[in-house]
């Protein structure tokens, strides 16, 4: 028997850091895709708050503030982040790990809009994209989840091939912006 | 020459720079045609076709003339304009277009010869002999045309791209574009507030005019003192917008001063949802012999220079115009001490005092000096000519409202008679309003009410209401002007200073009958330069709509297309060189098999290995032949993370499944893989792939590498349009597992110990699949093959991918085999006949692939009912064969041509091509993939390859596509 | 009309002329069309865009599901 070790996708890249902002990988959470099977919608949002006390979120809402969140994702996935599934979950919907899908990252900072400005044409005006809004959008050329955790922290997601281009294109930006003065 | 007293400038710095390797000092706040004017250099270039000498005309980025190269080496920038470039010590710059120099311009010759290189003479000239073109004529204009040149390095800068949203867009700050601001800003909008310049002020920083009993400047800057303390009001300086697109879109280039890591460019993409266009206005020449010669200038530039850059121009000058604006440089002028040697009004109602002569109703008619100024020529109302000593010339036309963007859209602007100017037609850019002298409206006071009123306008639309403020004082002079397009007489009247286009040039397009605008801007050129007509355009149709008997109105302008100001591609395009074209995709086993020294290849965005040379091979077929020898007869490990991975669940599964594929899925048990064929709706293939059953109600499909986006697009539009009823979801797990196969005779004795299973043939038969544990993770395995060979999959969670890897290949290695790539993977797949997107090209059917069995007759699926459209199932058509080479050639190109080997290889006789193509070492020949006409029915018939590409033919023996395990034992073992 | 016929998917046995319409006929107006977009880069919902193709305008937009819905019912 052989034991395996574990990489995170941005292994060796972060965290980068200048004046601007801070771009840094927290450590790997489960992540679930949910999709809830036709008509189970309300029975599957009773199960949700009744196993983690979440709500089933609407188009572009996440719901939690602790260690357990689950973002909208996309038409018919939400994504349940740090906590693994109840069982009960699986009557009502399609369950779908996700936890190594993806390339996460947190940019925060006073300058993470104006860096992020450079890679999203998604608007992050607060009152466009408040705490707790979340979004799936370009992040460059890549298809990307920009949800805005804090005023001033972003978790950014792509696909975790992609870990690589993610951390180029932030880093730079970071530098350009950083570069103005 | 410097005055003193005068000028934004900061006299207290010295810049030193150089000009054609000449040096000079300025001063910071000068551009680089301020300080050359203040170091008297008045000769900046020469003109495109004639090579006249050239000066400074303007003091904005629509300078036709002083086009200069700046910098040197890899960051050389030509046809840079003198009049926007900010000066900086250690600038240098050069001016274009000359040999040797400016001074002495041999293709000056050119000029003599203008009789014949008139409006579209390359229409009538260059035609003969026609073997002269390619060999003497296109070489020598190719050498003469252009201005500048690029360093032919790559460009060492950085570039950005951005993106910007807000309420009200205003796009000048100039007192119109400063109140629209203030009003919304005061108002709680969300403002952007953009200019080309470096600093506010927009006209009032080359006016001496003043608001509320103070400098124009001192106001311009105190809004935005204010502006910028708003938390919702973002002012861009340097920032020119350059264009309006659909749906509050406008495109902006911002230049930024080269600092350490910073780009000298950014290009905005602003989404507004209303904007305000406070764009100002430019002043237009006036045609008359010889109005091209340096020190001929803008009357608006000239004070402009002085009171902004403190430069004088010239000595000795004359203001030439047919309105009353122009009479603010002569009064500028004397009010600073400089000697005004006339005033030319062509109007004889003008009315204007100072220390200096009048000539009301008078008009110049030529001018006189060899490379500058040295006198100008008018004609007074009652026919006498004077010559008047003078070193520069300030003329006015009148002023144009840049009306661009406002036409960005397909819109024509609308002339009003009353300023003879062209005004935006209204509505034509949804949410976008003019104001100000855009606008038409000339006054410091009108563009002030005309701003704050775009922007209340602008704010009601949203919602919002912007509070009626007290404006401040300003002049509210009427705008008096009477047109004067061109002054007749002798001599050549230039219009496109750039292409050197003259009146006569558009009254021959009229008389040659190019009557449309669009067609003499065409034949003529004028309006096609880097200027894109802004100093030419009115006055050359007024002159078409003269020639040709109609009014301006009727003979109206041509297309206004974006940019407004040149953008650079490599600021569109920025970051998109190198590692930033296009997002890499990296395996899991991508750092190990790098280490491993292995050339990558890329497979759409994805980066895989080609092989994994070994000590002492030298080339690539060494490397390949061996890996393909291993999984033959050992086994071998390769990453096949990159193929989607769909993972499907719900009570319609099935459904879905048997929808989507040719073949049937609802009678696949659980645990069992099946190979299924995807058709595009018009009946042509368009995927493949092996869909396992994990479940009753769970299935994971997999896709080729190209195609996994389209084939997810695919399920997308069946289960939102086409089935929106199915109880089903589907998500992508193609990164969550990283996968890897393990083919080959020993491909159980590597994984026996690793899983938790038993891995005989009865426990995990051919096609089969489940779960399994490897070290205590939970990992997938499926027994499938694309080697033909013994073959398992395993899929653990990705973060293993790069441990699982290493751990499998070192195990390889030590059962004598080892990693493999793309070439082999390649080579394994033709000799079993398996198929790529090389054989699914898009337009082949199952039928040409002989796939025609897996074609469900008891249900629907999609691209059935075009599928069996008669010509899509004719015999005759091109079908999946192999070939193997026979006759003196040994190997085979993919791409090539099939015939009949006595057939001549014309287009007509093409009876099929190859697609794929590998040396076997399993069979000691090359093999290849192909489709030929009734191919099934011909096997052992023999065929000529033709690649005529390469050059290159022999003779082939179509063979059965799988050449080698024709029963596909090796695989069930 | 624009690619939004697409959702009316023929009967199988509807025959040639309404197959060769549903793949390769469209109309194309200077003026209002429904058209099909995907947002692939985003939440992966087919829509029914309403446009006009002279001024750009876009009309009105609805998931592709929900129209589909309603042609099918």
């Amino acid at each position: 028997m052989a034991d395996l070790i574990a990489k995170t996708p941005c292994a060796g890249l972060l965290p980068f850091e200048n004046g601007v902002a801070t771009l840094w990988e927290p450590a790997p959470v489960p992540m679930t895709a949910i999709a809830p099977y036709r008509g189970r919608a309300e029975a599957l949002s009773e199960a949700l708050r009744a196993a983690h006390g979440l709500d089933w979120p609407g188009p572009g809402e996440t719901s939690g503030e602790g260690a357990a969140r689950l973002i909208w994702f996309d038409r018919a996935h939400g994504l349940l982040m740090g906590v693994a599934p109840a069982p009960a979950l699986a009557e009502h919907a399609a369950l779908t790990d996700q936890s190594d899908a993806w390339a996460l990252v947190r940019l925060e900072g006073e300058g993470a809009a104006e860096v992020l400005a450079r890679l999203t044409p998604l608007d992050l005006r607060e009152s466009e994209f408040p705490v707790g809004r979340t979004a799936r959008s370009l992040l460059g050329h890549m298809q990307g989840s920009i949800t805005r955790l804090e005023p001033r922290v972003y978790q950014l997601m792509v696909f975790r091939s992609m870990a690589g281009t993610l951390v180029h294109e932030l880093t730079t930006a970071m530098e350009q912006v950083a570069a103005r003065g | 020459m410097r005055i003193d007293g005068k000028g934004l400038i900061d006299r207290g710095t010295r810049l030193g720079f150089t000009f054609d390797g000449h040096r000079y000092e300025g001063h910071p706040g000068d551009t680089l045609a301020s300080a050359l004017l203040a170091n008297d250099v008045r000769l900046v270039g020469r003109s495109f076709k004639y090579h006249r000498p050239r000066g400074i005309l303007t003091a904005g980025s629509e300078e036709p003339n002083a086009l200069v190269t700046l910098h040197d080496g890899a960051h050389r920038e030509p046809n840079a304009r003198a009049t926007v470039t900010e000066l900086f010590d250690g600038l240098a710059a050069r001016s274009q277009n000359r040999f040797p120099s400016l001074d002495w311009d041999l293709l000056a010759v050119n000029d003599l010869l203008s009789p014949f290189l008139g409006a579209g003479f390359y229409y009538k000239t260059f035609m003969w002999p026609r073997a002269f073109w390619e060999k003497l004529y296109e070489p020598a204009i190719r050498r003469a045309a252009g201005l500048g040149a690029l360093s032919g390095q790559p460009d060492p800068d950085r570039h950005e791209t951005a993106f910007a949203h807000c309420d009200l867009l205003v796009i000048g700050a100039g007192p119109a574009g400063l109140m629209a601001a203030l009003t919304a800003g005061r108002a709680g909008a969300d403002v952007i507030l953009a200019d080309e310049d470096l600093r506010p002020g927009g006209r009032l920083l080359s006016e001496t005019l003043e608001i509320d009993g103070g400098p124009g400047v001192d106001w311009a800057d105190t809004a935005v003192e204010e502006l910028e303390a708003l938390p919702n009001v973002r002012f861009m300086p340097r920032t020119a917008v350059t264009g309006a697109y659909d749906h509050g879109t406008y495109g902006a280039l911002e230049r930024l001063p080269r600092g350490p890591k910073r780009p000298v460019d950014c290009f905005w993409r602003i989404h507004a949802r209303a904007a305000v266009l406070a764009a100002g206005a430019l002043e237009r020449p006036v045609g008359f012999a010889d109005n091209d010669r340096p020190g001929v200038m803008m009357a608006g530039a000239v004070r402009g220079y002085l009171n902004r850059y403190g430069a004088a121009a010239g000595k000795a000058f004359v203001v030439f115009g047919n309105n009353d604006d122009a009479h603010r440089t002569a009064l500028d002028l004397a009010d600073a001490g400089l000697h005004v040697a006339a005033v030319i009004d062509s109007r004889h109602e003008a009315r204007l005092s100072g220390p200096f002569d009048v000539h009301a109703g008078a008009q110049v008619i030529g001018t006189r000096g060899g490379r500058a100024l040295e006198a100008v020529v008018i004609r007074h109302p009652n026919g006498r000519v004077e010559s008047i000593a003078a070193d520069c010339l300030a003329m006015s036309g009148g002023w144009n409202p840049s009306v661009h963007l406002t036409c960005h859209m397909g819109a024509r602007p609308v002339w009003q008679e009353d300023i003879a100017a062209f005004v935006p037609p209204p509505g034509a850019v949804p949410g976008l309003i003019p104001a100000g002298a855009a606008a038409g409206v000339f006054s410091t006071h009108g563009c002030l009410a005309s701003g704050a009123k775009a922007a209340r306008e602008a704010l009601e639309v949203l919602g919002i209401t912007a509070a009626h403020a007290p404006l401040p004082e300003a002049e509210d002079a009427p705008y008096a002007i009477r047109p004067l397009w061109l002054v007749e007489g002798k001599g050549r009247a230039w219009l496109d200073f750039q292409n050197d286009v003259t009146a006569k040039d558009v009254k021959q397009a009229a008389q040659e009958n190019f009557r449309s605008v669009e067609h003499m801007k065409r034949y003529t050129t004028q309006g096609m330069a880097t200027d894109q007509g802004k100093n030419s355009n009115v006055a050359a149709l007024a002159i078409l709509a003269d020639a040709t008997g109609r009014t301006i109105p009727e003979t109206g302008t041509t297309t206004f297309r974006p940019p407004y100001v040149p953008v650079p591609i490599a600021a569109m395009g920025a970051g998109g060189r190198g590692r930033g074209f296009a997002p890499e995709r990296l395996t899991t086993s991508h750092a190990a098999s790098l280490e491993r020294g292995a050339p990558m290849i890329e497979a759409g965005l994805w980066f895989r290995p080609s092989w994994f040379p070994r000590g002492g091979e030298t080339h690539w077929r060494q490397s390949c032949d061996r890996e393909v020898r291993h999984v033959r007869e050992a086994v071998g490990v390769t990453d096949v993370s990159t193929l989607g991975k769909i993972d499907i669940q719900g009570p319609d599964a099935a459904t879905l499944l048997d929808f989507v594929y040719t073949n049937t899925f609802s009678t696949l048990k659980p645990g069992r893989v099946r190979y299924g064929l995807m058709l595009r709706e018009d009946g042509f293939v368009m995927d493949d792939g092996t869909t396992a059953r994990l479940g009753e109600q769970h299935y994971v499909m997999t896709t080729t590498t190209a195609a996994a986006g389209q084939v997810m697009r695919h399920l997308d539009f069946v289960t939102q349009v086409l089935k929106p009823g199915l109880d089903v979801s589907f998500t992508s797990v193609t990164e969550h597992w990283a996968q890897f196969a393990v083919a080959g005779p020993k491909a159980r004795e590597l994984l026996s110990g690793l899983l938790d299973t038993d891995l005989s043939d009865e426990a995990w038969p051919f096609m089969s699949c489940g779960e399994v544990r490897l070290s205590g993770i939970a990992a997938r395995l499926f027994r499938i093959s694309f080697s033909g060979e013994t073959g398992f999959e395993i899929a653990v969670p990705a973060r293993y991918g790069d441990s699982l890897f290493r751990l499998l290949v070192a195990r390889a290695e030590s059962l004598g085999g080892g990693a493999y790539g793309m070439e082999a993977l390649n080579v394994l797949r033709i000799e079993k006949g398996f198929l790529t997107h090389a054989e699914l090209h898009g337009r082949t059917t199952a039928f040409d692939l002989g796939m025609e069995g897996l074609m469900s007759r008891k249900k629907d699926f999609v691209g059935r009912t075009m599928a069996a459209r008669p010509g899509l199932v004719d015999p005759e058509r091109e079908r999946l064969v192999g070939l193997k080479p026979i006759g003196p050639v040994k190997s085979l190109t993919s791409g090539a041509f099939l015939f009949e080997p006595e057939a001549e290889a014309t287009r007509e006789n093409a009876e099929g091509y190859t697609t794929s193509v590998a040396f076997s070492p399993t069979l000691g020949h090359f093999l290849a993939l192909g489709f030929l006409k009734n191919g099934p029915e011909r096997l052992g018939e023999k065929v000529r390859l033709v690649d005529h590409l390469r050059g290159y033919e022999t003779l082939c023996e179509v063979i059965h596509p799988v050449a080698f395990d024709r029963d596909g034992g090796r695989a069930r073992g | 009309m624009g690619d939004a016929v697409l959702l009316d998917r023929p009967d199988p046995e509807a025959g040639e002329a309404a197959w060769d319409g549903y793949l390769h006929l469209r109309d194309n107006p200077a003026g209002v069309t429904r058209d099909l977009w995907h947002h692939e880069a985003g939440c992966g919902a087919w829509l029914v865009v309403t446009r006009n193709t002279v001024t750009h305008a876009v009309e009105g937009a609805e998931l592709a599901e929900a129209a589909a819905r309603e042609g099918q019912a």
